[in-house]
């Protein structure tokens, strides 16, 4: 078990209070997987992404614990944090096209970081280079700065470096939004092509957009207002999902060959509550159009399927209903 | 004669730090938008396709070429002419969150359309006016009037903006790229209040890199790289059978749900990856050709377009196209003087510069073909 993720809370301070951004979450994420985090924005997936290797100063951790291959990470502890930082959990960061120094070159700024985590360039430079070279960069890129590659280089470039010391976990938050398809396509693939040459053990990858996902991740978890929504494999999460809220997020995407005029898409109603105050119950009780009372009550997480876990009472009702139908089936 | 016509147009920008190149960024884009039509410009970045919308806005002048709207020459207007064409054409841009000051509450971009042009209007008269527009883009008066735009969803800022155009006797709409801020959930909203807004005549430009987006919303579709057109026609028949290389590839890096990425050749695409990076490339084969290939475009330096200094550009702006192109330009053989021998003396060699008409006429686009009834491709180079 490669990371293990249990209740953890992570708040931002406001001066209106707390704001819950990520709410008693759990999960893991196996060695060799690539699980994708799909949700709305601000519903704290990029918190919940940030939190497992750098806590702002305005953000809060109200409790739960991260073990990362067996071992505790000391997330609230930022000094002790920093023995893990690169070696241990990495980030390609949310516009990493603009998280490069404009005033150092690349092969510069990865001797810096590097350096301070107690490792000099020259040791990894022949992996640098080789590494560079796959995903399909001039060798001279090292002796180029920012400003002079394009973003879909620069988003690359920052992929190497992130990675250069095979962390064991990779955050990669938002790494294809910024980008035009044939560079999605191309960064997507590399993704995949890290952990398959092993230059990561495991992926979170951070996105509003389930079809990437389905491209490259293996697992797909779906947040809403900080809670999580659904988990399972990337095929059922696409063809099977049992959330009233990423069937919904599903159906208002238009895929290539949707026109118009045969079917018109349709968007969720309504907007996420605001998590200063969240309302009791399901979150997403206000735009679902299979609300019911039970849905007052907070639903929990759970596995309803075997490797599929989801937060919703009526999919839960949903599941154990065909069960039993299959079971009166049999028992004829 | 379509309500918006562009002949033949071209751009080309000075670059290098003392405007010393010429860059083409547009090369002879002809198309018509008509009422109630919706034309989708598609093109990765860098290939030109929002410089198209700023000539149509007349936010830049264009270099060459004519736009013409209702059969009227636009490059040319100004003063009062240009105040009218405002009147009827409008753009809605990218960023919501930037096209609002975030000092002023956000219906003040209303106020600033009555200003300049509904000043003799009545107050009662043009608060109805407000409230028939904000219907118009399925938005709540009370959601969204009398509001700071940070109280404001992206997808209500975005429609917001339209609903400013529209208060306008606005009959063509610019959309540069308005959906892809949004969230998922809110990107069909505007999506379909776009086509609800066609179907009542107004002709729109929708501009996107978003394949599915531009297949799901528009009647014609025109493909654009390294700023001329490569494939144009209607919708369905570029979408269902795209002839031009590019556009197939384009169409096969698309993410879809229910399909994985097919495999696609990308080494036989004309301008491949550095050549050192063969042997290391992926065992899927496909990594990042198209997109450097997007963005080789091609730079004339004033100095001449003779291989020395040729070489010479290549070498001092490597920003330019990744590898590729930089290996492509270069020159083999060691880099040539700046200098010449004459006479017995070295002289500086002349340098003569390279007219707007040159690079113009350097860089004319393929030419297109009818491939089908309503289908143009360019031929392949």
């Amino acid at each position: 078990m490669s990371l293990s993720v249990r209740n953890l809370r992570i708040a931002y301070r406001t001066l209106r209070g707390d704001v819950q951004a990520v709410d008693d979450v759990t999960f893991s994420v196996a060695d060799g997987e690539i699980m994708g985090l799909a949700g709305e924005s601000g519903c704290g997936k990029s918190t919940l992404g940030n939190s497992l290797i750098y806590l702002e100063g305005r953000m809060r951790h109200l409790g739960g614990t991260v073990e990362l291959d067996g071992k505790v990470l000391p997330i609230s502890d930022d000094r002790a944090m920093n023995r893990h930082r690169m070696r241990d959990v990495s980030i390609i960061p949310q516009y990493a096209m603009s998280a490069l120094n404009p005033t150092k070159k690349i092969g510069v700024l990865a001797r810096d970081l590097l350096k301070s985590r107690g490792t000099k360039l020259a040791k990894v430079l022949p992996e640098f280079r080789r590494r560079v070279a796959l995903v399909g960069l001039p060798d001279s890129v090292l002796e180029m700065y920012p400003f002079e590659l394009s973003g879909g280089m620069r988003q690359r470039a920052t992929m190497v470096i992130s990675t250069l010391l095979n962390p064991s976990l990779l955050i990669a938050d938002e790494v294809t939004s910024a980008l035009d398809v044939s560079n999605q396509r191309a960064v997507g693939e590399l993704l995949t092509e890290f952990r398959d040459r092993g230059y990561v053990k495991s992926m979170i990858v951070i996105t509003h957009d389930l079809s990437i996902l389905a491209q490259i991740a293996d697992t797909i978890m779906v947040m809403y207002a900080g809670k999580l929504a659904e988990k399972a494999d990337a095929g059922t999460i696409i063809d099977r999902p049992l959330h009233p809220y990423t069937q919904a997020l599903l159906s208002s995407l238009p895929e290539v060959g949707v026109r118009y005029e045969e079917e018109e898409l349709t968007g969720i109603p309504g907007r996420p509550p605001s998590l200063l105050d969240p309302p009791a119950g399901c979150r997403f009780r206000d735009r679902c159009p299979f609300a019911f009372d039970k849905c007052a009550e907070e639903p929990p997480f759970v596995e309803l399927l075997p490797g599929h876990q989801v937060a919703c009472w009526k999919a839960a009702q949903d599941v154990a209903g065909s069960a039993e139908r299959e079971h009166e089936e049999a028992a004829r | 004669m379509s309500m918006l016509e562009l002949d033949k147009v071209s751009k080309v920008f000075k670059s290098g730090t003392f405007g010393g190149s010429l860059k083409p960024a547009l090369r002879q884009v002809s198309f018509g938008i008509d009422r109630g039509e919706v034309v989708s410009l598609i093109g990765e970045s860098g290939s030109g396709k929002s410089t198209l919308g700023k000539i149509v806005l007349h936010l830049t002048p264009a270099s060459a070429g004519k736009v013409s709207f209702e059969g009227q020459d636009v490059t040319e207007k100004k003063g009062r002419e240009l105040h009218e064409y405002y009147r009827h054409v409008q753009g809605v841009f990218q960023d919501p969150f930037s096209s609002y000051n975030p000092l002023y509450k956000a219906d003040r971009v209303f106020e600033m359309v009555r200003q300049e042009y509904f000043g003799g209007l009545q107050r009662d008269a043009w608060e109805a006016k407000v409230e028939t527009v904000l219907e118009t883009v399925t938005l709540n008066p009370a959601d969204v009037l009398n509001k700071f735009p940070h109280q404001l969803s992206g997808g209500q800022q975005q429609r917001l903006l339209v609903a400013r155009a529209l208060l306008l006797d606005v009959k063509l709409l610019i959309a540069d790229e308005i959906i892809s801020m949004l969230d998922a959930s809110t990107r069909v909203d505007v999506l379909n209040m776009l086509v609800s807004l066609k179907r009542k005549g107004l002709g729109i430009l929708f501009i996107t890199h978003d394949l599915s987006l531009g297949n799901y919303i528009s009647d014609k579709t025109v493909i654009l790289r390294h700023g001329a057109v490569v494939e144009m026609g209607e919708t369905p028949k570029v979408f269902g059978n795209p002839q031009h290389r590019y556009t197939k590839s384009l169409l096969t890096a698309v993410p879809q749900l229910h399909k994985k990425w097919a495999p696609f050749d990308w080494s036989a695409n004309g301008s491949a990856a550095p050549a050192s990076n063969g042997a290391l490339r992926p065992a899927s084969g496909a990594a990042a050709p198209v997109a450097e290939e997007a963005r080789e475009t091609r730079r004339y330096s004033r100095s001449s377009l003779s291989p020395l200094h040729a070489a010479k550009g290549a070498k001092s702006t490597p920003s330019v196209g990744a590898g590729a192109a930089v290996a492509e330009e270069a020159a083999p053989g060691p880099r040539p003087s700046l200098m010449e021998m004459e006479g017995g003396r070295w002289h500086r060699r002349a340098r003569r510069r390279v007219t707007l008409a040159e690079v113009l006429a350097e860089s004319a686009p393929p030419p297109l073909v009818e491939c089908e009834p309503g289908h143009l491709v360019a031929v392949e180079e």
